[in-house]
């Protein structure tokens, strides 16, 4: 295909599009995201088909990705002929059909109301609102999107990722269009000015990594594309690959184009099921244009991509670790030089880059490096995505400028939490816990690693007071020293002996010299480890030793977990006050350790209780019951 | 996943054909696509057994041992047959923190297996993961392909006893 007809192709692509925001029938948009999926999106889904068939309504219904606020899934969305997109959350089949209703009654209802969609977003493909529902709110001033700034995650939850036309229309491919008349110096000119670096988590800068493995002179330069996204607790690049796959596609032509690389990989991990499917029906879009293969658009770049599927080895993020698995052996790292640019997959000179960095591509070639440039901070340029999770009250996947602090993270984004914050975990097992005072601190790559955390790929745990720190700490090193490879001693050795330092801890076995262990053997490992988890893996321990070192000593002093989550330092009881005497503690206590005679305060054995927390929920959540049932640790006797 | 179950009971019949021809089609046989021969060897028997692992390392020309040795290393491979549904408790971050290892303690309670182990009646397989990326949905639990979030004790035991009489 020559790129006169890529071009017909967009025009009919942006027609098509506008008339879907035009249709003359009803549209209705469903997130299908992995999100969305498990709170129930499929049900809504089927409901709505199977509800416009017996009212005989032809309606129009588009599958789209992740939108952003996961806690509010599933979202659909509602376009009527003539009036704006209208969104609506947490929907059930039943409300999704009664929404529905009302709309085609002419009616705008507010309950599970998000806003609504108008000409002035998403490049103006919304139809202007009418008087009826101008008077919404809109979608994008929702309190989670307003201080967002989406510039990757542009297309996300706005078209269907299984339409390449979608991001035609929104002037897909034309940034690689663009690059193929330009000297790739000139692209990666381009990507220098604008400051982007390595979203995995290290930040090294992106243009400094290809100039070097373009010096090589080597013509079989590979690309690898790392979606072994294994962080616990993040799933950044999963949402993007569901929700806009194209854009990681287009950022990799870009990216092969600029480092002369023939041969492209996806690295994506096996537990993404959806994204991997996405990604086949994508690739198999794009080779059927011609945006693959020998001579694209007429041009003399070829280019191929592969997708492999990791077989669950935290460590695979890695890069040489990676390389090994592509080449079918374990996934263990190895030694650095020769760094992989120089010499990595089938000894050839490979660049690895992550999926936001690649998928940012697009937007900074079609933007301009300067206007890319004016988002974020002089050091770290742009944004970033991150997965908002934990003890928040609003949680999803989020993007903003570098430079936004982490308290308009949390609280202005997030809605803060329902109770007392203790702390925010970054980086996942490389990161650390950061305490209430670093909440005004601008996220940035520098930031973060000075206060003893690191960016990381984006998981942003909120913790609140009842999360143990400590047991927190030991739920990384747990996961580390599960991933070890065992190639190395300090990696293998040293995180088992964290590990056991910690459980001591916890479970009220430690002693107040064990602290100054847990700190000397983690910079052991920090300094002699062979690769990035290694050298990583002990951030958790230092950053809650060094900001929450009171609990520590509380656990090992006072035998306390102020949390009450260490299971040795706690203990159930009843609160014979508060006791109705339901009986409900009793049915669902696998131990028979709950007795009483009904209407009586009931009687909790602790040498039977196994604190598996059936009888605490019951409790708290029947009406009947009396919020009588308490965990506490020590010096907590009213917790 | 469902897919792979469902093939594996119909390979259990009599007149299933030998899915070997099919996966040597599928490659070049180099030593290179060793983990995604073992792969597409587990999606098609459900596990990875000393014939299938003989039978890969003769066909791409490899030791037993290092087939064995990169099958171990992967989380992803299993070397006893599947149970009739698979249970997955989440243990990411965002679920440790909301109280996974309580749903796993009472899956393995209820089941009396422990996780990595499947029920003696070969109904269950319970296993923990880490991060199926639902963290939005913490606590999470998979039954086969579905997914279910904010879950509680009380919930999971709900849904085990829906499910054993479904």
């Amino acid at each position: 295909m020559s790129t006169r007809t890529l071009e017909r192709r967009r025009r009919r692509a942006a027609t098509r599009w506008a008339a879907l925001a035009a249709s003359p029938r009803p549209v209705v948009y469903i997130g299908m995201g992995s999100c969305g999926l498990a709170a129930g999106a499929a049900a809504v889904l089927a409901a709505v088909r199977a509800h416009l068939a017996e009212r005989a309504i032809d309606a129009e219904i588009v599958s789209v990705g992740c939108i952003g606020p996961c806690y509010l899934e599933p979202i659909f969305d509602v376009q009527l002929p003539g009036r704006p997109r209208v969104s609506y959350s947490n929907m059930t089949a039943e409300l999704a059909v009664k929404t529905l209703d009302a709309l085609l009654a002419g009616e705008a209802p507010r309950r599970h109301l998000i806003g609504r969609f108008d000409a002035a977003d998403g490049d103006g493909h919304f139809a202007p609102g009418d008087a009826d529902l101008a008077g919404l709110p809109r979608f994008l001033d929702h309190a989670m999107l307003r201080h967002q700034t989406r510039i990757v995650l542009r297309n996300c939850g706005v078209i269907d990722p299984e339409q390449l036309d979608h991001y035609l229309a929104r002037g897909g491919y034309r940034a690689f269009e663009s690059c193929l008349e330009m000297p790739w110096s000139d692209v990666i000119e381009t990507v220098k000015a604008s400051g982007l670096r390595g979203r995995g988590g290290a930040g090294f800068p992106t243009w400094l990594k290809w100039s070097k493995c373009r010096e090589i002179d080597n013509d079989a330069r590979n690309l690898i594309c790392n979606a072994d996204e294994g962080d616990p607790g993040a799933f950044m690049n999963r949402s993007l690959i569901e929700g806009d796959p194209h854009a990681l596609l287009e950022g990799m032509l870009i990216a092969a184009y600029a480092i002369g690389a023939a041969h492209g990989y996806i690295y994506i991990r096996a537990e993404y099921p959806l994204a991997v499917r996405r990604l086949r029906s994508a690739i198999a879009a794009m080779s059927k244009l011609g945006l693959l293969g020998e001579h694209i658009l007429g041009s003399d770049f070829s280019f191929d991509i592969t997708l492999k599927e990791g077989a669950g080895a935290f460590v695979c993020g890695e890069e040489t670790a990676l390389i090994a698995s592509i080449e079918g052996r374990r996934g263990m790292p190895r030694t650095r030089p020769p760094y992989p640019a120089v010499s990595g997959l089938w000894g050839r000179p490979t660049i690895i880059d992550n999926v936001e960095t690649l998928a940012t591509l697009p937007a900074i070639i079609g933007g301009g490096a300067e206007w890319y440039a004016s988002h974020g901070t002089e050091a770290s340029k742009g944004t970033k995505t991150f997965a908002l999770v934990g003890k928040v009250r609003r949680t999803g996947l989020i993007e903003v400028p570098f430079g936004t602090t982490l308290r308009t993270v949390i609280y202005d984004i997030g809605g803060g939490l329902t109770k007392d914050f203790k702390a925010v975990q970054t980086g996942g097992p490389s990161g650390g816990c950061l305490s209430e005072e670093f909440l005004d601190t601008p996220i940035e790559y520098e930031n973060l690693a000075a206060a003893g955390s690191i960016m990381g790929s984006g998981g942003l745990i909120v913790l609140d007071r009842d999360t143990c720190i400590v047991d927190t700490a030991r739920y990384f090193l747990s996961f580390t020293q599960a991933e070890s490879c065992g190639k190395c001693v300090p990696c293998r050795v040293g995180t088992g002996h964290l590990v056991g330092i910690l459980d001591a801890i916890c479970e009220g076995r430690g002693e107040l010299a064990d602290l100054e262990r847990l700190e000397r053997l983690a910079r052991v490992i920090k300094a002699s480890s062979l690769c990035g988890l290694g050298q990583t893996a002990p951030n958790p321990v230092l950053s809650s030793l060094k900001y929450f070192r009171e609990e520590f000593v509380e656990h090992i002093v006072d035998k306390r977990c102020r949390a009450a989550v260490c299971r040795d330092l706690v203990v159930y009881r009843v609160l014979p006050e508060r006791c109705t005497g339901c009986e409900r503690c009793v049915a669902v206590c696998p131990t028979g350790a709950i007795t009483g005679p009904r209407s009586e305060p009931h009687n909790l054995d602790p040498e039977k209780c196994i604190k598996c927390r059936s009888c605490y929920e019951v409790c708290r959540f029947d009406a009947i019951a009396g919020d009588a049932i308490v965990i506490e640790s020590r010096g907590q006797s009213d917790a | 996943m469902a897919a792979a179950r469902s093939r594996l009971r119909s390979a259990a019949g009599p007149a299933a054909p030998d899915p070997w021809p099919t996966i040597m089609r599928e490659f070049e046989g180099r030593p290179a696509d060793l983990v995604p021969v073992l792969q597409r060897t587990q999606e098609a028997f459900g596990y990875l057994s000393p014939d299938s692992v003989r039978r890969v390392a003769r066909w791409l020309k490899l030791s037993e041992s290092d087939v064995f040795g990169v099958a171990t290393f992967y989380a992803q491979f299993r070397f006893s047959p599947p149970g009739r549904h698979r249970l997955r408790v989440c243990l990411g971050t965002a679920c440790h923190v909301k109280g996974g290892v309580q749903m796993l303690e009472t899956l393995e309670r209820r089941l009396a297996v422990e996780a990595g182990q499947t029920t003696p009646d070969g109904e269950y397989d319970l296993e923990r993961v880490v991060c199926l990326g639902c963290c939005a949905l913490a606590p999470v639990v998979t039954v086969d392909d579905a997914i279910y979030g904010q879950m509680s004790v009380l919930r999971l035991q709900g849904l085990l006893d829906e499910h054993a009489h479904a």
